[in-house]
């Protein structure tokens, strides 16, 4: 019988099922950080359980540092505790921990994939809803809360409903001057926070598997944002060719090994899907959200909608104009949407010998030490610098307002992050999500725009 | 080794009429507040932007502040995994919440933490926030029925076997997937690691 590629790995994973109680699902891999993992210690702790197999775990620090250059000094003393605690039970439990200065510390969604522990066909987990974004190798990744943390951790597996599957296709080209940001952007504008919810989604289409590997982590990584549990694409050579050589990848005969269970993950011809969506991508624009959820967006040629009286006052905008020309305080280009070195380079190119707008303050936060050290190679710190913007050090920084880097209240951001909650970025903060470019030009200009600015002016 | 907790089936009490769709995890509990390594502690600030600065808030009203069940609009629970969210709700004393739907990961986290989700018609919850308005309206919920009952109304809601079977009895799900340790193990052994080709501990 024929299957979608979430069904195979539900299926393969699956250690049992019985009617009326959710499938007990085996976890290949599971990802922490600070933040959702310290009650899960202490719960299977209380417990007398122990890690069922350390070396399927991996921690980093990401949420909580400060991205300033003496971030060992961490003010703020809760905070502190947190990462101390954290070191302490990776140290006590047996976990490889990627530590500040490790040369691997960073967001955990970029750190899984570049160090090659992110493959096609895996069961992976973390206690972050972003996980999805791991779903760029056709792996089935998903967020849990702390309780599910512990439950991997003693047992390996989670207690889950199989999920329902939406394909999601897009259809034509990806316009010049637009990107994977502005396609998920697009979907989740369509369908709503919610449209996804009880669904994997798997992304489909020529425009697609067109995508490198950083763009497909973008499209993924906001899944979550349309409600949906996860969201993939299925592995093709662009997959393979990423992960070979990687830290945690195969090698010789295992890499061979490896492509032929990879190449079999992949939807089968007339497979049933719960929902299929199609969008016509060929004449899209840079999308940027105007309200206080990521489904308020439109694209950058649009004016905003009438309809949500609650949201315009928080964002201080009118219904019927458009973004374009709104004066912004701050840009940020960074978090596990858009912190990769691609997005580096491309906020880079637009910033190159150029001055962003006085009144504007820019914060460049690479997603890891590797995409630090690999931007520092390529100069790109010193072009973001010269610019008038702050290359800073690797962490979740102003995606989330959990550290020190927090957009005051009443001001405006421009942000490439996933959330446009209210007070997300800080109490009080205002928040734009848009792609890295969108970012870089409106940061020049100092106030929203992009490169199609002229047009979208008339 | 199983920590039985007490079995619930009735949940009695008022209810507090929040009818805002889309509540995210940043309004049930900021960012800011989750570095904290306790299971304790939220719900002072729970729902705190919405609290400050508009004293008739539902949640800021002497009239509601002994309520059992939050009612609330629909998409409750979007956003981040992040399962304060369901410990701050719960210090503020809700043992359940009615809403016309639930984000996936909030509904996960709450089932662990015995805080019961009811998912009624969006009419049906609109019905209730009228009257919660009006008068003070007092909610049983029948776990083992599956009922929201008031004096003029009675609703049938979904309840998960499983979860109804946990939470009735005081089971926590943890020992269901102990329960099945070995045939998890043989099942990683035989199958998912033939397919898994991590090669550990380069990292750190």
């Amino acid at each position: 019988m024929s299957q979608n590629i979430v069904e195979k790995i539900w299926h393969q994973h699956r250690v049992h099922h019985q009617d009326g109680f959710p499938d007990v699902l085996g976890i290949d891999f599971a990802l922490l950080h600070e933040v959702t993992s310290a009650q899960a210690f202490d719960m299977i702790e209380q417990r007398n359980l122990s890690i069922h197999d350390p070396t399927k775990f991996l921690a980093t620090i990401d949420h909580s540092i400060p991205t300033r250059i003496n971030r060992h000094e961490i003010h703020d003393k809760t905070a502190k505790a947190q990462i101390e605690l954290l070191r302490k039970n990776c140290a006590k439990h047996g976990i490889p921990i990627c530590d500040l200065d490790s040369n691997h510390q960073g967001i955990v969604h970029v750190v899984g994939p570049e160090l090659g522990i992110t493959q096609p066909g895996m069961t992976l987990v973390c206690g972050d809803s972003h996980t999805a974004t791991h779903g760029a190798f056709g792996a089935l990744a998903f967020g849990i809360g702390t309780s599910t943390l512990a439950h991997v951790f003693a047992t390996g597996a989670v207690l889950m409903n199989q999920p329902r599957v939406m394909r999601v296709n897009f259809k034509g080209e990806l316009p010049e001057g637009t990107y994977a940001k502005d396609m998920i952007m697009h979907l989740i504008a369509e369908i709503g926070i919610g449209g996804a919810t009880g669904h994997v989604i798997e992304y489909t289409g020529a425009a697609v598997h067109a995508l490198s590997m950083e763009q497909r982590m973008t499209l993924c990584n906001m899944s979550i944002e349309c409600g949906a549990i996860a969201g993939l694409v299925a592995p093709d050579q662009t997959t393979f060719n990423y992960i070979k050589n990687r830290l945690y990848a195969p090698d010789g005969e295992q890499f061979s090994q490896a492509l032929v269970h990879w190449q079999s993950l992949c939807s089968d011809d007339g497979c049933h899907y719960d929902q299929v969506i199609e969008l016509n991508i060929s004449k899209l624009k840079p999308m940027i959200s105007w309200g206080t959820n990521p489904q308020q967006a439109i694209q950058s040629h649009q004016v905003i909608p009438d309809g949500s009286s609650a949201a315009l006052d928080y964002v201080k905008l009118n219904a019927n104009q458009k973004l374009i020309g709104t004066a912004i305080q701050w840009a940020f280009v960074g978090s596990c949407t858009n912190g990769r070195i691609e997005d580096l380079r491309i906020v880079a190119e637009i910033l190159r010998n150029k001055k962003i707008a006085t009144d504007v303050t820019m914060y460049v936060v690479p997603g890891s030490e590797q995409v630090m050290i690999q931007a520092q190679k390529e100069g790109l710190d010193e072009v973001v610098t010269a610019a008038g913007a702050e290359f800073r050090m690797p962490g979740c920084s102003m995606c989330l307002g959990m550290n020190d880097d927090k957009v005051p209240a009443g001001e405006r951001c421009i942000s490439t992050t996933n959330r446009n909650f209210i007070g997300r970025q800080g109490t009080g903060s205002i928040t734009h999500l848009a792609s890295p470019a969108t970012v870089a030009y409106s940061a020049l200009a100092g106030f929203i725009c992009t490169q199609f600015m002229t047009e979208e002016a008339s | 080794m199983s920590i039985q907790k007490q079995g619930k089936i009735t949940i009695q009490g008022g209810c507090v009429p929040m009818m805002i769709d889309d509540i995210d995890t940043d309004i049930i509990i900021p960012a800011q507040h989750l570095t904290q390594t306790s299971k304790s502690g939220y719900g002072q600030h729970a729902f705190a932007r919405l609290k400050q600065g508009d004293a008739d808030f539902v949640l800021n009203q002497k009239r509601y502040q002994n309520a059992k069940v939050l009612l609330a609009g629909d998409n409750f629970g979007c956003g981040s995994s992040r399962e304060h969210a369901v410990w701050a709700i719960q210090e503020l004393g809700f043992e359940a919440i009615i809403a016309s739907s639930f984000a996936d990961i909030f509904s996960n986290n709450a089932r662990k933490n015995g805080l019961v989700l009811i998912a009624l018609a969006p009419d049906n919850c609109q019905r209730i926030a009228k009257q919660a308005t009006q008068e003070n309206l007092h909610l049983a919920i029948d776990l083992k029925q599956a009922t929201v009952t008031a004096t003029n109304f009675k609703y049938d809601f979904n309840i998960n076997p499983f979860f109804q079977h946990c939470i009735t009895h005081g089971y926590d799900e943890i020992d269901y997937l102990l329960s099945h340790i070995e045939n998890i193990k043989a099942h990683k052994t035989a199958i998912m690691n033939q397919s898994l080709f991590i090669q550990p501990g380069h990292a750190t």
